[in-house]
Order: C-alpha cells, then sequence, then structure tokens
C-alpha cells in the first residue's frame, strides 16, 4: 500500500499529482515526494520491518510505490561491519563500516534504480534510461534486464570501453554522444525532458532519490535502532548524503528510534570536484558549478542538483565538509582495505580519507559512535591502485623462493 | 520510444536552463541582450543575483536552432549554461 500524497516543490512548495515529473512548471524548483505519515504512523512498527525481506523492500511502506512487485535484483541489507583494524589505527573504538559496496551490481545505486525502475513499470513506461559514467549506467541495465525493460544508456564517446562493460553485458543500447561534458549533459537533460522513457535521475529522480533512504534505515536497524553519532558520506549531486539524513529522521518521528537523532552528518568531496564543500565553506550557500578534475569519477558531479539542500542538512546537524585531497583518495581505497579487506572504488577512498581527517582533527572523539558510508566496489576502479601490484619474481626453485622472501623481510615489507 | 515535447508548436520549443554568471558578468545585460538580439523569448522564473556571482532559471521559447544559436552565445561570455536539473550525469 502506497502512502504517497503527491509531489512537492522544495522552492515554492506548490504541490502536483504522482506522475513522472522533476520540476515545478512554476518556479522551476525539484519536485519531492510527500507522504501521509500520519498513515504510516498507525501501521509501522519494529516488527513489520524486521518480517520483512532482507533486502532494502522491507522499508516498502516508506517508499514511493504502489504495489508488491517490486523491480528487485535484491539490493540492500548490505553489511554494517564493527571495525577492528581502522578504527584502531584512527583512533576510533566505536567505528562501524556500511558495506554498500556488495550490492548486487557493486554501488549503492542499486537502491535508488531499484525504486525508480519500479515505479517506472508503475507508469507504464517501456524504457529505462540514464547518462552515467559508471555505476548508474550498470545498475539501469541491470534492473531494466530484471524488469524486461528496454534500457537506454547515455556515455560521453570518449569514456573507455571498459568502464561501461558492466552495464552493456545487461545488453542495453548505449548511445555514445560526441562533444564536451557540457554539451552530453545538456542532451541528456533534453532527451530526458521529452522522451517518453523513464530517465531515471531526470523525469523519475523525485522517486529514484527516496531509494537512499533506506541507507538511513539500514544502519538504523543494524544499530539496534539508534542512529549514529557521526555519519561520514560521500557526494556528488549531494541527493544520497540529504536522503540518508531523512532516513534517520523520519524513523525518529514515527517513533521507531530508541533516542532523538543526533548525527552530525559529515559530508566528504575530492579537491578536483567540491562544489557543495566550497559552497558550504563560503558561507554565503551558493552552490559554484565547477569543471570537475578528479580522480573519484563516481563523484563528479559539477553542478550538483541537490548541493543546496545538502548545505541545508550539514547546518542542521552540525557536521562539517570536507575536500579530500587528490592525492589521498587512493591512499583511503588502500588504507581501507589494508585493516578491514574491504576493496572499495575511489568513492570509498574520499570517505576514508575524510574520515581519517575528521579523527585527527578532534572532531570525531574516540568513543562517539561512527558509520562511514562505503557505497561502491573498488573492482571498478582498479586502475586507481595499479601500483599495489609488485610481485616478487622468482625461478621455480625454493632457493629462489627462500631468497625473494629474505630479501623481502630485509627490505622491511 | 517517440519523442514527447508538449510545448512544440511547429518548429516552436521551451527550454529550460540555469546561468551562472561569474563575477566580471553580473553587472552586464546579458539576458536582455538575449531576448533582443536572438529571436527569443526569455522567462526568469527564479534568481539570486549578488556582488560576486549570480544564477538565474530561465525558459526560453524559440526555434532550436535559434535558441542553440542564443544559449552557445551567452556560453561564448563565460556564463556556465546548464540544466536546470543539476548535471545528469553520474557515475
Amino acid at each position: 500500500m502506497a502512502f504517497v500524497t503527491g509531489l512537492r516543490c522544495r522552492e515554492c512548495g506548490r504541490t502536483y499529482p504522482t506522475e513522472p515529473l522533476n520540476v515545478c512548471d512554476f518556479c522551476f524548483g525539484p519536485l519531492e515526494v510527500a507522504y501521509d505519515y500520519d498513515a504510516i504512523a498507525r501501521i509501522i512498527s519494529r516488527d513489520r520491518i524486521t518480517s520483512g525481506p532482507l533486502s532494502m523492500w522491507r522499508y516498502q511502506d516508506l517508499l514511493p510505490v504502489d504495489g508488491t512487485d517490486a523491480v528487485d535484483i535484491n539490493a540492500g541489507f548490505t553489511p554494517l561491519v564493527k571495525s577492528k583494524n581502522l578504527g584502531k589505527l584512527l583512533g576510533l573504538d566505536n567505528l562501524y563500516i556500511k558495506n554498500d559496496s556488495v550490492n548486487p551490481s557493486y554501488s549503492f545505486k542499486d537502491r535508488v534504480v531499484s525504486v525508480a525502475a519500479t515505479k517506472a513499470l508503475e507508469f507504464g513506461f517501456e524504457t529505462l534510461a540514464c547518462a552515467s559514467t559508471g555505476n548508474l549506467a550498470c545498475s539501469v541495465a541491470a534492473h531494466a534486464a530484471r524488469a524486461g525493460m528496454k534500457a537506454v544508456v547515455f556515455i560521453p564517446a570518449d569514456l573507455e570501453a571498459g568502464k561501461v562493460i558492466g552495464a552493456a553485458i545487461y545488453a542495453p543500447t548505449v548511445v555514445a554522444i560526441k562533444g564536451s561534458y557540457d554539451e552530453v549533459n545538456r542532451l541528456c537533460s533534453e532527451v530526458g525532458d521529452n522522451w517518453n522513457w523513464a530517465f531515471v535521475n531526470i523525469n523519475m529522480r523525485a522517486f529514484y532519490a527516496e531509494g537512499s533512504k533506506t541507507l538511513g534505515y539500514e544502519v538504523a536497524e543494524q544499530l539496534n535502532w539508534r542512529a549514529p553519532q557521526h555519519a561520514v558520506v560521500p557526494s556528488a549531486s549531494g541527493s544520497m548524503y540529504t536522503k540518508i539524513y531523512k532516513g534517520y529522521k523520519e524513523l525518529e518521528s514515527l517513533g521507531l528510534l530508541d533516542a532523538p537523532v543526533t548525527t552530525k552528518m559529515h559530508l566528504t568531496q575530492a579537491a578536483g570536484c567540491a562544489p557543495i564543500v566550497d559552497g558550504f565553506e563560503s558561507e554565503d550557500d551558493i552552490i559554484k558549478p565547477v569543471k570537475p578534475n578528479t580522480v573519484a569519477k563516481s563523484l563528479a558531479i559539477g553542478n550538483p542538483a541537490d548541493g543546496i539542500y545538502a548545505i541545508r542538512t550539514l547546518r542542521e546537524s552540525g557536521g562539517s565538509a570536507y575536500a579530500v585531497p587528490e592525492e589521498s583518495v587512493t591512499e583511503g581505497i588502500k588504507l581501507l582495505a589494508e585493516t578491514e579487506g574491504i576493496f572499495t572504488e575511489t568513492a570509498g577512498g574520499v570517505v576514508i580519507s575524510g574520515l581519517r581527517y575528521l579523527a585527527s582533527s578532534g572532531a570525531i572523539k574516540r568513543d562517539e559512535l561512527t558509520v562511514a558510508y562505503i557505497t561502491g566496489n573498488g573492482l571498478k576502479t582498479q586502475e586507481a591502485v595499479e601500483d599495489v601490484v609488485h610481485p616478487l619474481l622468482i625461478d621455480p626453485s625454493i632457493s629462489s623462493f627462500e631468497q625473494a622472501l629474505n630479501g623481502q623481510k630485509a627490505g622491511g615489507n | 520510444m517517440g519523442r514527447r515535447r508538449a510545448e512544440t508548436r511547429g518548429p516552436m520549443a521551451k527550454l529550460r536552463y540555469r546561468f551562472t554568471f561569474p563575477t566580471d558578468l553580473v553587472t552586464q545585460p546579458i539576458t536582455y541582450r538575449l531576448g533582443k538580439d536572438f529571436d527569443l523569448v526569455t522567462n526568469i522564473r527564479r534568481a539570486d543575483v549578488r556582488e560576486n556571482m549570480g544564477w538565474l532559471v530561465l525558459e526560453i521559447e524559440g526555434t532550436d536552432q535559434e535558441i542553440e544559436r542564443g544559449v552557445s552565445w551567452v556560453s561564448s561570455l563565460g556564463v556556465r549554461v546548464d540544466p536546470v536539473s543539476g548535471d545528469v550525469i553520474e557515475g
């Protein structure tokens, strides 16, 4: 059963029916889903949630879909790992890693796309589309395959072929656009506005974005129904960051948490593309678009749609925003792998390097309950850490092996 | 899979953009000239203009070709031109 009452403009507050719209016709502000929370409160309970499936769809009462037939490739309910070694290294006794890199298409995008695909079918769309340089394309193509929908994925023509294999394997139509990043962006936006397709982050964006709330619900449930004191989150458009906080706050307002939400929401970006961090630090709350130049490709959004809302969440939660130096991104990837056995992509490297800074600066105290969100898998960006491969080259003899091993010990490795 | 441009009448179109002005262009009458020098109707819906920068979201009505010509001119001046919904290419 759906509890959606319609869509509402985040700027002027005008309301719209539940349709595939993303922009207010009056002020061109973004639309978001509005719910009947009183009705939700009457039926929802911890027992109702925990008796649901072991996936993000256990929170269906809080998602904007009508039926029970979700387009589900089993996204969500990913591990929340209590840190052993990384926490010790950083001086944090109560650190958890939300490992969302193990979703079916290896990123958190499965959460948002699962909602968008489900809603697209409800609206009667036959084609699921997106513009992407990686994770989103994989997830859209996978969900379309599962739903029996056509998939169209737009990519910049100069994108390396290897980046889209993870999407192409599901047999979408891949459209490679010749032109600058800005030209590709504008064309995709126009196609999204004017073609009768479900473009997940354009005309389906209001619904799509809601999927990220499950990253908040899940962590709170896995922490035995409490929100953490600190959340460290990567940010590109700013959407996921704001929705995680919204997830905590919804559970609080529905009486499902044991204590009020006091989470400080820490936002991390790579220095080569940090328009939200810059906007927050400038204190004028204006997002100035930038041209991305970062190794963290999955965070390379120069004109973030939800940037201003992310700044509001930063201020409301008392969190901080940190631009991680580019050279620290791969250090973060390696640090997480070497300490916790979790291989993340560059966005995760940004989070871990940001976490290290927050711990060393005293923003996060030793005993405070902290969750670091890892949203994508390292297998996606192996080229970023190619320098880790330096095998011991030996002849096929025990003596050569022993010599190499002793040499390594002598070298202090 | 057909095209669905509800606002199109004949060759005319209405497209929505966000213009971001750097400091040195804040005082220039660029939107005025866009409507005067090109065969376009501009319709500003939201804006925030300050000393050091400004942005506005607007709708531009005209033929596809004229909109493209006008937007290219705006862009060539150093104004950043984006879709109103922000960047849509995600990682």
